[in-house]
This record gives structure tokens, sequence and C-alpha cells, in this order.
């Protein structure tokens, strides 16, 4: 039976030798024939040597999430092949070079057709008829494992080719012959293979004509364009995985005038940002887990000076250095509850690639509409994760500046001459008018210390209450005015016999869930939270009328259940949780679903509220 | 660029109407003085200079001054002041902190700084106690002395700021004392007007909690060459060090100037040296960033254009779309 368009290809190999490069040839290729995917990264806190892989789900239909089995295992060296051989289906196919092992070692099903390449003499061959180096070529082993793959695939070298010649341009367009050659010699090799071989092999690619133009993108490059798009000028950031690539990306493009300042670490980070968005540009940072905590005390400058600031806190495993280049939604409570004292803070977490735009955008219009740090949940997962989606949708995007200083106001502040009353609460708004440095009638005074409307410290007890009220009463102002549909949403069939919770990333996973399950007869939907903090109290009405509610997150303690609790009081025992560092597989969704549907899930005592619950720990993946 | 006034403002422009409780005596109030002053002479507009403090009673001046007053968290001024200067490099950014506050908790904060050449002047009120907490040993109080409140002598060593500055790259380093109103409002004048990072120190008593250094021993005769008996404080200027670099680009005359300005910042015997000690033009930040992103020479960050009159956002992305389009 053929399966045309639905594969996942799997490539591996040490850090530092090209799988990154052969994922994106692949993935480039699949989208120029107008086919659909999802790519996944892994990668070890290591630059050179340990085992890293990438997986590309392709479709003839758009895909959010990644699924286990294999269909594809490319490799041109041992160990991926031993850790990873286990991994491919019956009928699926294992690329691997006979001078680096012997398939008796490997832990393969039966069933698995075998594809030798003597990758080595491929490369000798293109030597000779390119005229290069031999030594010069070693990385081309991947454009090899990659050509191998598609000519199994039956997908027409074309695709490659003109992807090759779209990758390197300028000073390596001298690399696009030798890599043609080597596809050539890679298509021969497989074409040469007998037929019936090719008979047992189902899994083909067609192109697929009339898709509508789509972006090849990943998280980090996502969020940045939304960043530019929403005036984002000002970029701080301190080296950190898996954060720096946003910052790495917005220092590569320059012409939109965006000053990318490396910092010490991320005290100056957060400190340098926040004095920057004192003079009116949008500033922002971004970084991960333990340069967020570090962060704290500047957040809360931030928040007891009312100063607009975007925070892209790009979460990883932790605690501590924890995992750095995995995946978790771990940070929900520290982003929410983290620092000394209270202070308003908007968080939010994108819910696709997609998503990753639209929020980076949004985010910086919550800044400055509520003056206080908004936090953005990115991670690991998106972050690096490849997909093909629709353009951007740029209708609706209007920028907010909140409540700024209006000329009159600054006349009369100069007329007053006791300075601008930056704290001032608007009897309207709330929030107060904000001048920047540089307008005539602008100075006002900032301090961490409790002050008055205009910035002199005071420590009046009735100061101190008004203006605390003022600044917490923001969180009012969040539920108030941030639209419904932005806050969360419920997915699939509203009267659903399950409904399953998520917040963030997970969306995609869920999404492409439902209808799985439909076909096995569970009837679920899902509500996503894309704002966590203030709780969208607004959601309580689905929690209420849902049959039964399960909590689905990448983190061990279900942080967002206990932040549901805490607001609503509902008590959510069933839960699906993943805390090795992976992000949660399609079918790992699909199996935990059924288990709990069937009620083959153990009652435990949780340790942290020794309450009874459902939990299914969630563990696939290397 | 900066702007100046057409028509200076006279110094009380300058003061705010905040109530200040220093103690009576402290150096900080030689020092707030001196700051009003230049700034009057230097004719800043007051909506267009932002005062950066850090933390303790040195951190107060944000409050006494009439043009933006920034208080920001305890060590970070620099990173503060540097974020509101390159965001918009026509603001005049003046940073003031302790010495504890910039020498002890800020000193990442410090050494970096001067790495990044940014187009401010940073003044340290340097006391060798932290006042508001009741009189510690700060990074500039000398190891074996017992200030007031010490339970025993400072079992540290003190670290010589003029000298780190040197290291780190700050290309104007300077230093003065509290209770010399002119030349250290001379002194604040040049940190300022100095095209990139000026680190001034400024020597001051604590009369509350540093009975070892008070104005009485900072005014003190001591010793000089010979039997003759001369003032604690000169001006090394005066007496013939030229720290100012003349050609930036002649290795062996910043060498030696580097040379002398560690040599003076090491003094050795009673007397200290108050003066410029070395001086360089060298790119500032923003101009380095202006050279990778020629946009920056026509806006500043914080006026890039990004939105029309109906705010729609105007950033134009079809470029970037494309490296991703397929």
């Amino acid at each position: 039976m053929k399966v045309v368009n639905e594969v996942n290809w799997m490539i591996g190999g040490p850090q530092g030798t090209g799988v990154d490069s052969s994922a994106n040839l692949f993935s480039q290729a699949c989208a120029t024939a107008g086919l659909w995917i999802f790519g996944k990264r892994e990668y070890h806190s290591n630059i050179k040597g340990k085992h890293s892989y990438f997986q590309v789900r392709v479709s003839d239909k758009p895909i959010h999430s990644h699924v286990d089995e294999v269909h594809i295992l490319a490799t041109f060296e041992d160990s991926t092949a031993r850790l990873h051989a286990h991994e491919v289906v019956k009928g699926g196919a294992l690329i691997y070079d006979p001078t680096k092992i012997t398939l008796d070692d490997l832990n393969l099903k039966s069933g698995v057709i075998t594809l030798p390449i003597d990758f080595n003499s491929v490369i000798r061959h293109v030597a000779e008829v390119t005229g290069m180096e031999y030594g010069t070529l070693s990385l081309m082993k991947n454009t090899i494992a990659v050509a191998a793959s598609m000519a199994l695939l039956r997908m027409d070298m074309a695709h490659i080719e003109a992807t090759l010649a779209r990758i390197y341009t300028g000073r390596k367009a001298k690399l696009v012959a030798p890599n043609v050659a080597a596809t050539k010699k890679a298509y021969e090799a497989v074409d040469a293979l007998p037929d019936e071989m090719h008979d047992q092999f189902p899994y083909h690619l067609e192109p697929k004509q009339n898709t509508p133009k789509r972006l090849l993108i990943n998280g980090a490059q996502a969020n940045s364009l939304g960043k530019l798009k929403a005036g984002c000028r000002y970029q701080t950031y301190y080296p950190i995985s898996p954060a720096t690539d946003e910052s790495n990306y917005l220092e590569s493009h320059p012409e939109y005038g965006i000053a990318v300042v490396q910092c010490e670490d991320e005290i100056a980070a957060i400190d340098m940002a926040l004095g920057a968005a004192t003079t009116g540009v949008r500033a922002s940072t971004a970084t991960s887990g333990p340069g967020f905590c570090l962060m704290s005390e500047g957040l809360g400058w931030g928040g007891m000076n009312e100063v607009p600031i975007v925070l892209f806190d790009y979460q990883r495993g932790g605690p501590s250095t924890g995992l750095p280049t995995r995946h978790e939604q771990g940070d929900l409570m520290f982003a929410a509850f983290g620092g000394h004292g209270e202070y308003p803070r908007l968080v939010m977490s994108p819910a696709t690639i997609n998503d990753h735009f639209h929020l980076a955008f949004e985010s910086f219009n919550y800044a400055d509409r509520f003056q206080t740090p908004v936090i953005v949940l990115n991670d690991k997962f998106l972050t690096h994760s490849l997909e093909t989606i629709p353009p951007f949708n740029e209708a609706n995007l209007i920028i907010d500046r909140g409540r700024l200083a209006t000329p009159q106001e600054l006349e009369a502040a100069m007329a007053d001459g006791k300075g601008f009353p930056r704290f001032r609460p608007d009897a309207k708004t709330v929030v107060s008018a904000r001048p920047y440095p540089g307008q005539e009638g602008s100075p006002y005074w900032m301090t961490g210390d409790e002050h008055d409307d205009y910035g002199h410290i005071t420590e009046k007890p009735e100061t101190r209450k008004k203006m605390h009220e003022k600044r917490m009463s923001k969180y009012r102002l969040m539920l108030e005015q941030i639209p419904e549909e932005k806050q969360f949403s419920l997915n699939g069939d509203p009267d659903a016999d399950l409904t399953l919770i998520c917040w963030g990333t997970t969306f995609g996973v869920l999404e492409d869930a439902l209808p799985i399950l439909k076909e096995k007869g569970i009837n679920a939907n899902f509500l996503h939270y894309r704002m966590l903090h203030p709780f969208p109290i607004a959601s309580e009405k689905i929690l209420k009328k849902a049959k039964k509610l399960v909590m689905v997150e990448s983190n061990w303690g279900t942080q967002m259940g206990h932040l549901i609790r805490m607001a609503t009081g509902i008590f959510i025992p069933t839960q699906v949780v993943k805390y090795t560092g992976r992000p949660m597989s399609l079918n790992e969704i699909i199996d935990s679903v059924e288990k709990i549907v069937k009620k083959q899930v153990p009652p435990e005592v949780d340790p942290l509220t020794g309450q009874s619950i459902e939990k299914v720990v969630l563990t696939y993946g290397l | 660029m900066v702007s100046k006034l057409q028509t200076p403002l006279t110094v009380s422009a300058y003061k705010s109407e905040v109530h200040n409780d220093w103690c009576p005596g402290c150096g900080d109030f030689g020092i707030l003085q001196a700051v009003q002053q230049s700034c009057a002479e230097l004719a800043l507009p007051p909506g267009e200079t932002m005062v950066f403090a850090g933390i303790g009673c040195s951190g107060k001046v944000f409050n006494y001054m009439a043009t933006h007053g920034v208080h920001t968290l305890h060590g970070r001024v620099l990173p503060f002041a540097v974020g509101a200067k390159l965001a918009n490099p026509d603001l005049e950014v003046v940073a003031v902190g302790g010495d504890g506050d910039g020498y002890g908790i800020g000193a990442g904060h410090f050494v970096h700084a001067g790495r990044r050449n940014v187009d401010m002047a940073y003044i340290v009120m340097t006391n060798e106690v932290y006042g508001l907490t009741k009189g510690q040993a700060s990074p500039t109080l000398g190891r074996g002395q017992q200030t007031k409140s010490l339970p025993l002598p400072n079992t540290n060593d003190a670290i010589q700021p003029l000298a780190l500055a040197l290291s780190s790259g700050y290309t104007w380093i300077g230093r003065s004392y509290a209770f010399d109103g002119k030349h250290l409002k001379e002194m604040i004048k040049k940190a300022i007007e100095h095209k990139g990072m000026a680190l001034l120190d400024v020597l001051q008593p604590c009369p509350t909690f540093n009975d070892l250094h008070t104005a009485e021993w900072f005014n003190k005769k001591v010793k000089g060459e010979g039997t003759t008996m001369l003032p604690r404080i000169f001006n090394a200027n005066e007496a013939g060090h030229d720290g100012a670099v003349k050609d930036p680009t002649n290795h062996d005359e910043v060498a030696d100037k580097q040379k002398k300005a560690f040599e003076l910042a090491h003094y050795h015997g009673d007397r200290i040296p108050v003066g410029v000690f070395y001086e360089i033009k060298l790119p500032t930040y923003v101009e380095r960033m202006q050279a990778q992103a020629p946009m920056l020479i026509k806006y500043s960050p914080a006026r890039v254009p990004y939105e029309d009159a109906s705010h729609l956002p105007t950033t134009d992305l079809s470029k970037s779309y494309e490296e991703f389009m397929f």
C-alpha cells in the first residue's frame, strides 16, 4: 500500500557535522515541492561531538506536531544508527554507511529496508568529477543522506537542485556544483536497487500543485519579526541557550535600525533595556531561566516605575542550569510571582510559530498600555522547530503606545514648575500620562522607592496605599482590556466529553490530536491559555461546564493547574505531564488520553498537595 | 547631538524643591552643588538631561536635581544610564553613585562600561563607607583601617578605581575633592564635555561614619619632599602631569600616558593627587553602532519611525519574508 505525503524523516549525527544543514535542505526541498512540514531539533549543550538529531515530518496538509515513529532514518556514522534504529517502523528504511557499521549491531525491527551507502566513495567520486579537494567535501555527507532519502521517497531530484541553488549563493555559489554531483550519485545508488525493494517501501513524496505561498520558519525567527514589526528598536541580551537565536537574528538585520547590545550579564541586560525604555523606545530583552532569575530585581523596578518593557523568556529545562538545550514549561510560576513585594506583570505565551509573530507584536502594545513589564514565555521546543506556515496576516496590526503625555499636559507641567506628574493616577485610564525626556516640560523623577505623583520618594502611608493600589489595579485593566480571544481559546466541539487544558506551545500537538482522537471514538476538545497571569477568569465558565478536565503541561507539577485552582478553586487531578526535556509527541498525547478514557491510570498521592491525582508521565524521546 | 540652551538658566533652575536629608557636613552637598553649577554653566536643557543615580546616600542626588532624575538599583546605575544614552544619544546623561555602589556591587558593570566608551560622565562619590546602612567598609577603605562602626579592622584591601578604570577602557579619568568647589565644578564640566566614557572619582568625607578621613584630615598639611609641609591634596596637572593622549594611533604615546596615569593612581606617600589622570579620544559606542547600522545615523533608536499617523505599523518586512518564503 502506497503512503503518499505522510512521512517522518530523521537524520542524526555528532554535533558540528551538519545535521541542521541537512534538515534544512530536506525541509526546504519539501517546501519547494509544495508540501507542509514540521521539524523538531534535539541537541546537547555541546559544540562538537555529542549526538544531535532532527526529525522532519512531512504532510500534504498543515501539521503542527512531531511523531515518534520514524519512516526513514538517515545516518552517515555509527552512533545515530545505534541510538535510533529501533524507532524505524516496519516497512521503513535505514540509510547507513556499511564501512562504519554492521547491521547485526543494530536493534532493527524486521521488515525495515536497509540502504547501504559508502559515503566516502561518493565524495571521492564528487572530488573526481569536480576537481575539488576531497578533504573540503566531508560535510557533503549531509547532502548525500538527504538525496538518498529523497530518491527513496521517489521525489524528483529537481527539488533538491533548486534548494541547493537557493541555499548556496554569493561566495558559496561554487558549492552548488559538487552538491548537485553528490545528489546525482546518491540518486543513482538508490535507483540501482532492485525493483522489489522499491516496491516494499511504501512511503512516497509527491509535489503538491497550487500550494499557496508559505513561510518555512522557526519560533525565534517569527518572534524576531513580530518585534521588528511592533517597532522594537532596542534589544539587550546576554548569551544563553536557547534565547540567543533571537538576538542574533535581530543583530543580523541592522537595516531596521535596531540597537542590539550584548551585555555583561542579565542584570545589565534588563536594566539597560529599562533605561532605554524610559526614553520612549520600545525596548526588550531575551533570556532563558538562569538569566530570567537574575532579572527579577530589574523587573520589580520596572513594575514600580511603570516602565513598558517586554521580557522574552525562552524556557528550557530547569532548575539551575538544568537542561540547557531541552524543552520545559517550567518558568510559569516564577514569571507570575517571582520577585519580592508585589507589582503587576502580564504573562503570556504564544500558541504556535505563527503566534510567536503576533504575540511578540502585541506584547509591546500591552507593555505601553499597562505601563508595566510584560513577560512572554517562549520555549526551546518551538524556538528551534521549523514549520511551513501561511504568511503572517498583517491586516489588523495597530500600534498602541498607551497613555502618552499630551501637549497640554506638558505645557501645564511647565507652567506649574513642579515637574511632570508622571505617576498621578488618571481618573479615566488609571494608567498615568507618560512624557519622554527630550520633551519640554517633561522632567520627572523615577525611583524604586515608593513615590508620589512626581516621583519624589515618600514613606507616607496614604501615598503608599494610593500608589500601590493604582499599580495593582492594572491587573483588572488587563482582564478588561485584552480581548477574550487573545486570552484563551476553546478548540474543537464545545460539548466534548473530555476537555484537555494546555498553555503556550502545547497548542499544536493538541490541535493535531483532536481529529485522531475522534477517529478513535474519543470526543475531546482543548482549552488553550495564551494569557497566563493575571488569570483569564472569563474561562471559568468553560471549566465549570466541561465534563472532564485533563491538565496537559510540560512540567512536573502542572503549574497552570495551580493557577487555575488559585483563581477558581477548581482542582484538576487528572494530568498528563512531561519533564524529560523533550516535547510531547502526537502519539504520546493520543496514547495518554486513551489511557485516561479507559481508566488505566492508577491514583497516586501528589507530594506537593497531599491530594490524590491521576498522572500520566510521558517519557519518549532521546 | 546634545543641544544647549540659547539662554542659560541659573543654578537654581537645576534645584528641585525636595527637602535634602543628608547629614550636616556631608561631602555630598559639595558634589550636588557642583553638578548643578556645571549644568547651568554648560547650558543643559533640563528636559533633555537625565541624571541617573545609584542606591545609598549618594543616590538621593537624583531627587535634588530639577532635570530628569532616575534612582536606579544598587550597583546598577551604569546599565540604566547606558541604556538611555544609547537609545537616545541626543540626551545628556550623567550617572552618579557611591563607591560601594559603583566599585562594590556594581563592579562588573563598572568594568564593562569602560569597554563600551558610551559618551557620558560617571561621578563616583568616594567616602570609604556604606553610609546609609550605618558605616560598613566600602571597597575603597584600606586594609587594617577601622572606621567608627567597624567591629574589627577592615580585612580587605582597597581597590584602586582609577587604575581599574584605566584597565577597563575609560577614555577620561579624573579625581577631585568634594569641598574644593572650584576644581570639582571644572572637573565635572570636563567629564560631561568629554566625548566618551568619563570617570570622575570624588573624594569626600562622611562626617557620621568615617572618623579616619574627615574634612580636617583632607585639609591637613603633610610632609612633602624634604621637610616642607604641603597641602595633602594637590593638583597633579598643575604639578606637571599631562594625561591627555595627543595621537590615539601612536602606540608609544598611549602606553606612556597609561603608565603615568597608573603610577599617579597608585601615588605613594601622604599626599593625594587630583586632576585629569588620563584622556584619549576614541570612537564612542554610538559611533560604533552607527558604523554597523547606518540607519542609526539618521535616527536614534528612540526615533526610528515605525508607525504612521493612524498608528498602522510602517516597518516593511517583505525583504525578510523573502528569506523564508516558499
